[in-house]
């Protein structure tokens, strides 16, 4: 898995309710209509047990974690029926971020530094799981921190991919992270983010100071 | 030197420019029209800086930006020179932007500006073609604009870095159809290559293969299907791209 990770914001129901008439006004003026999209570029994959640097002006990084569906051959204007069928299989991952309110800009800054993007092995018996159906479980010092269900999704994993697909060519090894949940929970320097997802197994990695 | 991948003959050949000739490394000297061009390098992190030159960012009704807006685009966007790139039918503006590339050739973490072009391994053009039709306002450019299959032009020729000491004077044009609409010049960059450098190498690792696109000046037009786009920056290279359909 050595492909480029694109990742959804703002898939989940709650963080839009969340948002509500402020995605009418500037800057926004309208709701999202395609998939709301960023780059978690080679600089922040790490594997699992790796630091997560923090910078030292932030006292806190949110904990993004979310299921990366895998691809496994090139994927082009794929119907959502079909989808699900060019998947390699699914990671656990992390979309770590530095915590931040507009969603106007690429958010380069608090998304792509270093260690960003924690990623677990591949589950290649992910054929027999519908991502959709999957909970994603954050702990932080062993403690529940958030749970969200696929259920909260927007898109789900296969409309996410027929959609994005009509204007991206995903090659294999190319991962799409289905997005975190609404209000990611924080984790200061010395703590420890573990994301569990059933069947997948899970992700785990401390925050530490840059 | 100047440096390509091209296609000759159902095989890839590294080549080099000679009078305007492209040098297969077997010595062969053929015009640029019996070669196919790839793009001259495979981006790693493909970053763009939008916004970097005051007079575009007029032109967009913008204030120039006191922070650079960075955003990121995937491998799949890259098509080499004399490709085409596909303008949807339900797109009704679709703009050139003829840009400076910077290739970074030694990883960089925190490079203060005055060292930043120590770390460059070379210079191509880029053209970061837009569909202003895809434009929403969460995370924009977003990647429906600025992400798309094959439509960002960049080449001909990697140039190597000793043979452009200073990036920060040269001009830039685009021509459609062989009529210039756009000219300008990146010493008018609000953010230099150098300062670039120094931010993005402040917050996160640049590697070598990671690409910059430097942003373009004022001088955008609407292209239609079968226009001929041709961006130019000087001492650079002529990248040149045809416009086609669904």
């Amino acid at each position: 898995m050595t492909g480029t990770i694109y990742a959804a914001a703002l898939n989940r129901r709650e963080s839009l309710e969340a948002l509500g008439d402020a995605l009418l006004r500037s800057p926004y003026l309208s709701p999202p209509i395609a998939p709301v999209l960023h780059i978690k570029p080679a600089n922040t994959r790490i594997g699992p047990g790796a630091p997560i640097p923090c910078p030292r002006e932030v006292p806190a990084l949110r904990m993004g974690g979310t299921i990366g569906l895998v691809i496994g051959r090139t994927a082009s204007s794929v119907a959502e029926a079909d989808a699900l069928s060019y998947l390699a299989g699914l990671v656990v991952t992390n979309d770590v971020s530095v915590p931040y309110q507009s969603h106007y800009r690429p958010a380069i800054k608090q998304r792509c530094r270093d260690g960003f993007c924690p990623v677990g092995p591949l589950v290649t018996a992910a054929g027999t799981f519908d991502p959709d159906r999957l909970e994603v479980v954050i702990e932080i010092d062993g403690q529940i921190r958030r749970r969200a269900g696929g259920d909260g999704l927007v898109r789900g994993a296969a409309r996410l991919l027929a959609d994005v697909s009509t204007f991206i060519t995903f090659a294999q090894g190319d991962i799409l992270l289905l997005g975190e949940p609404h209000d990611p929970p924080l984790a200061a320097p010395g703590q420890r983010v573990r994301v569990v997802i059933e069947g997948l197994g899970s992700l785990e990695n401390q925050v530490e100071w840059e | 030197m100047k440096r390509a991948r091209v296609v000759y003959q159902g095989a890839e050949w590294a080549a080099t420019e000679s009078d305007g000739m492209v040098c297969l490394s077997d010595g062969r000297r053929l015009t640029e029209s019996e070669v196919v061009w790839l793009p001259p390098m495979t981006p790693r992190t493909i970053f763009a800086v939008g916004l970097n030159y005051a007079d575009h960012a007029k032109e967009l009704a913008f204030a120039p930006p006191t922070e650079p807006l960075v955003f990121l685009k995937g491998p799949n966007t890259i098509v080499g020179h004399r490709g085409t790139v596909r303008r949807p039918s339900d797109v009704t503006f679709m703009h050139y932007e003829c840009e400076l590339a910077v290739v970074i050739g030694r990883t960089a973490r925190r490079v203060p500006e005055a060292e930043a072009l120590d770390y460059v391994a070379g210079y191509t053009v880029a053209n970061d073609y837009a569909f202003r039709d895809y434009l929403e306002n969460y995370y924009r450019p977003n990647l429906r604009v600025k992400g798309r299959d094959r439509a960002t032009p960049l080449g001909p020729w990697l140039v190597d870095a000793a043979d452009l000491p200073n990036p920060a004077n040269l001009s830039i044009r685009t021509m459609v159809n062989g009529t210039e609409t756009q000219r300008g010049s990146t010493k008018d960059m609000i953010f230099s290559v150098a300062w670039l450098i120094e931010y993005l190498s402040g917050f996160l690792t640049l590697s070598p293969g990671d690409l910059i696109l430097t942003g373009t000046p004022e001088g955008l037009a609407n292209t239609q299907v079968g226009d001929t786009v041709t961006t130019e920056v000087e001492g650079v290279g002529r990248l040149t791209s045809t416009i086609i359909g669904d």
